[in-house]
């Protein structure tokens, strides 16, 4: 499987999480990994460049800090482009169909903050339905977002490295096609403790 | 010599009070220029007396002036366009009328022959008047503007038809008066070079001279005013301008054309040339002042005594042949299908007799076709329907147009609303400006001072006009008066200030985009009311230091971001110190210029450099995690 890492952080020079987490997965062999800040610096989306992309792989995988309860504004901006009627959905607009859509979400403040009792109010799940329902009308496969909560707290600690690393073997799982995708659709988020046991071969 | 001074000032400063205050009133210039010259002719004041004659075929020169300028103003193109209308509607108008006025004639107990040469003298309307009217009310362009102008066309070009008819209606009697007095002869000893040849000659020599102008015009004007250009001498291409205007119109005069018709050729075949501006604004003034003598001396011309010996007869007939032609011109109308306001410019417009009248009818004497005591009211009847013609249109203004559909008027401005917009300068600055409002669908007038520029673009086959931008005259040939934009993109700073000052002056709601080489010429720009004032290297320059900065390492989002603050910051620099700035000191030795630079260029220093720490500079207000640091535990447990 070959897996597309759109990576969107308009902030880096204050990110480490997210920083630790591009760092890692520019290493992974059969990743393809875009900085999307960095490639579009003033919001001038390639749409060719970009729908190529996504019809030469099999998997993409969304990268970013929550902001506002969504996206960083120029990954909107990248769905607002890309995904164009007679390309992602519409009249032959299959291109995309099969392909598996993942956020990779950090998210500052913790768990509990998310929710019916919540601070928020709501689940993160439900904060990200309209990028699920997104992926469905592309009739890409939806997996729950690999998520770390409180990741401004846990900076630098033991867990934020448990998390990159665990970035890290999903993403090389899913390149060595044994990532367990059945069983991932059917957990609420994926946190970096899941990786071993969704990755089917490996003794868990 | 004080004899011609004396004349000279009677006539300008007639014209000097009376057009200005013909203005003022709502009248138009025309009838400001006929009642200078009614007053000063020899009814009232009697400043001006027999000479009115020979200054008036001298003034009918504007006429040949105005129809080179209406032809550059046509291209080849539209005339082609036109061709239906000029033939069809101009055929139909001259015969109806001649016919209309024949019969008229008859009834009020003319010899046919007699009947038909009046009919011949009155189809024909004034160019001069209707032409100058029209422009000076933008009536030009609307479609009764060009119905007007399609039906004069044909009107210069039946005169030669007609001077040839002429002749063969003579009266015996009246040529027996004439051999015996021996006043004919008049026009043998002018100069003329088809009088020896028989017809097939001068239809050759004719088209010949007609080539001459065309081939002439396409292939050897441009070296010629390449030429001129290098001199650069204004009265130099003036006197070149009116060499050309001059030299066709003499050549028309020996094979037996109207020059009139022969210089509109040559605007016509000028229309697409790079010089067509520069030319337009040399021989405008020529125009407007020939025409205006003109006016002057058919109002000097009524003769009062004749005119108050018969007043009802004279201002009867000169009403009835209003009316008649009126009604010509209104059947024309709608077989044509003009309508609403068109409709009535048209009918109105043209019902006088004109110019051409008094020549055809100074033709008949002489050739014996109309007696001379008849003439004489005539020549009444001709000056009075041309006198009453402001009028007609002043009633087009107040009774007709606004009785009009409001509809239609409001769909007339959207037309008209589609701007232009002139670019001062296409060098590199100004021909990338050019490209992004063509490629548009906006239409653009480009002026450049380089004839090699010009050439050099043409080979790209983008078109730019030769000319100096900074002559005001120039700048309203362009089209200054109804243009939506003005971009002064001429790296020249003083004659830029001077366009963007003139323009300004001239058009307090114009926009205008100004090039600035640095920071005082934004001020002296900003101060001489620029809209948009760009310095020509600024963005360029912050680009490469961002391109730099990405060089070095830093993310380019963040790259981006230190331009943005670089460019803000330095946009409010440039307002703090324009406080500072004296105009006539250079910067470096403003001391307190140099002083406030210093300061605020630590400042924008800043503000760059905030963006390595959170919260200190002016763009990190974004993307940064919640809260100020010794808050985020807080958020966070919450």
């Amino acid at each position: 499987m070959k897996v597309l890492v759109l990576y969107a952080h308009p902030g880096q020079q204050h990110s480490i999480t997210n920083a630790a987490m591009a760092k890692t997965a520019k290493t992974v062999e059969g990743v393809t990994f875009v900085d999307v800040y960095a490639e579009y610096p003033r919001h001038e989306i390639d749409i060719d460049q970009e729908q190529e992309r996504l019809t030469s792989h099999d998997a993409v995988v969304f990268q970013f800090p929550l902001m506002w309860y969504s996206t960083p504004s120029l990954l909107k901006e990248w769905q607002d482009l890309v995904l164009e009627y007679g390309f992602a959905y519409g009249e032959n607009g299959t291109n995309l169909k099969g392909k598996l859509w993942i956020n990779a979400v950090t998210v500052g403040a913790p768990e509990t903050a998310y929710g019916v009792d919540g601070h928020n109010k709501f689940s993160l799940s439900e904060m990200l339905r309209p990028l699920q329902a997104t992926a469905n009308l592309c009739q890409m496969p939806y997996l729950p977002p690999y998520t770390i909560f409180a990741s401004l707290k846990l900076a630098g600690s033991a867990e934020m490295d448990a998390h990159v690393s665990g970035y890290k073997a999903m993403l090389e799982a899913m390149c060595a096609d044994k990532f367990n995708v059945s069983a991932a659709e059917k957990q609420e988020l994926i946190f970096a403790k899941d990786i071993a046991g969704l990755s089917t071969g490996a003794s868990s | 010599m004080s004899g011609f001074l004396f004349q000279a000032f009677v006539y300008l400063a007639a014209a000097v009070i009376a057009v200005p205050i013909a203005k003022k009133l709502g009248l138009g210039s025309v009838l400001g220029y006929l009642i200078a010259g009614i007053l000063i002719g020899p009814g009232i004041f009697g400043l001006v007396g027999s000479e009115t004659q020979s200054i008036q075929h001298f003034a009918e020169f504007g006429v040949v002036m105005m129809l080179f300028i209406v032809g550059l103003e046509l291209e080849p193109r539209a005339l082609w366009g036109m061709r239906h209308r000029l033939l069809g509607l101009g055929g139909m108008q001259v015969s109806g009328t001649a016919a209309a006025v024949m019969a008229a004639g008859m009834v009020l107990g003319l010899g046919w022959t007699v009947a038909l040469a009046v009919g011949l003298v009155f189809s024909l309307s004034s160019t001069a008047i209707v032409l100058q009217t029209l422009n000076e009310k933008g009536l030009m362009k609307s479609d009764g503007g060009q119905a007007s102008f399609s039906v004069l066309l044909f009107q210069d070009i039946a005169v030669i038809p007609m001077l040839a008819l002429v002749p063969l209606l003579a009266l015996p009697e009246l040529l027996d008066i004439i051999h015996h007095s021996g006043e004919s002869g008049d026009h043998g000893s002018e100069l003329s070079l088809v009088a020896d040849l028989v017809g097939w000659q001068v239809a050759l020599v004719t088209i010949g001279a007609i080539g001459v102008v065309i081939v002439g015009g396409i292939y050897l004007t441009r070296p010629l005013f390449r030429f001129i250009a290098a001199s650069q001498l204004r009265e130099m291409f003036i006197a070149t301008a009116l060499l050309l205007v001059i030299g066709i119109a003499l050549l028309m005069t020996l094979v037996g054309l109207s020059p009139a018709l022969g210089t509109f050729l040559a605007g016509v075949v000028l229309a697409n040339s790079e010089y067509r501006h520069e030319l337009e604004s040399d021989i405008e003034p020529f125009k407007g002042l020939l025409l205006g003598l003109f006016f002057i001396t058919v109002g000097a011309g009524i003769n009062f005594t004749i005119l108050f010996g018969d007043f009802i007869t004279i201002i009867g007939l000169s009403i009835g042949l209003i009316v008649l032609k009126a009604a010509v011109f209104w059947c024309l109308a709608l077989l044509f299908k003009l309508k609403g306001a068109d409709k009535w410019l048209f009918t109105l417009g043209l019902a006088q007799a004109g110019e051409f009248g008094f020549v055809l009818l100074s033709f008949t004497v002489q050739n014996g076709v109309i007696p001379v005591e008849l003439s004489q009211t005539l020549l009444l009847v001709v000056a009075i329907s041309m006198l009453l013609t402001p009028l007609l249109f002043i009633a087009f203004d107040k009774l007709i147009l606004p009785k009009l559909d409001q509809g239609q008027k409001r769909e007339a401005d959207e037309i008209d609303a589609k701007g232009v917009a002139i670019i001062a300068g296409t060098g590199r600055f100004g021909q990338i400006i050019n490209r992004m409002l063509r490629g548009n669908g906006y239409e653009t007038v480009v002026l450049d001072l380089s004839a090699d520029t010009i050439d050099n673009m043409a080979k790209f086959g983008v078109k730019a006009f030769f000319g100096d931008a900074s002559r005001p005259d120039l700048l309203h040939a362009a089209g200054l008066h109804d243009a939506e934009l003005l971009v002064v993109a001429i790296d020249d700073h003083e004659r830029a200030l001077e366009i963007v000052k003139h323009a300004r002056m001239e058009r307090p709601k114009l926009h205008i985009v100004a090039r600035a080489r640095g920071r005082n010429h934004v001020y002296d720009l900003y101060a001489a009311g620029a809209n948009d004032i760009i310095r020509e290297t600024f963005d360029s320059a912050v680009r490469a230091g961002r391109s730099s900065l990405e060089a070095m390492g830093i993310h380019p989002h963040e790259a981006e971001k230190i331009s943005q603050a670089f460019v803000k910051t330095d946009r409010q620099m440039l307002r703090r110190m324009a406080s500072v700035y004296k105009p006539d000191t250079p910067l470096s030795e403003n001391l307190e210029y140099v002083a406030l630079a210093k300061e605020v260029m630590e400042e924008q220093d800043a503000a760059m450099r905030g963006s390595r720490g959170p919260h200190s500079g002016a763009h990190d207000r974004a993307w940064l995690p919640p809260g100020p640091a010794r808050n985020l535990e807080k958020v966070i447990e919450e």
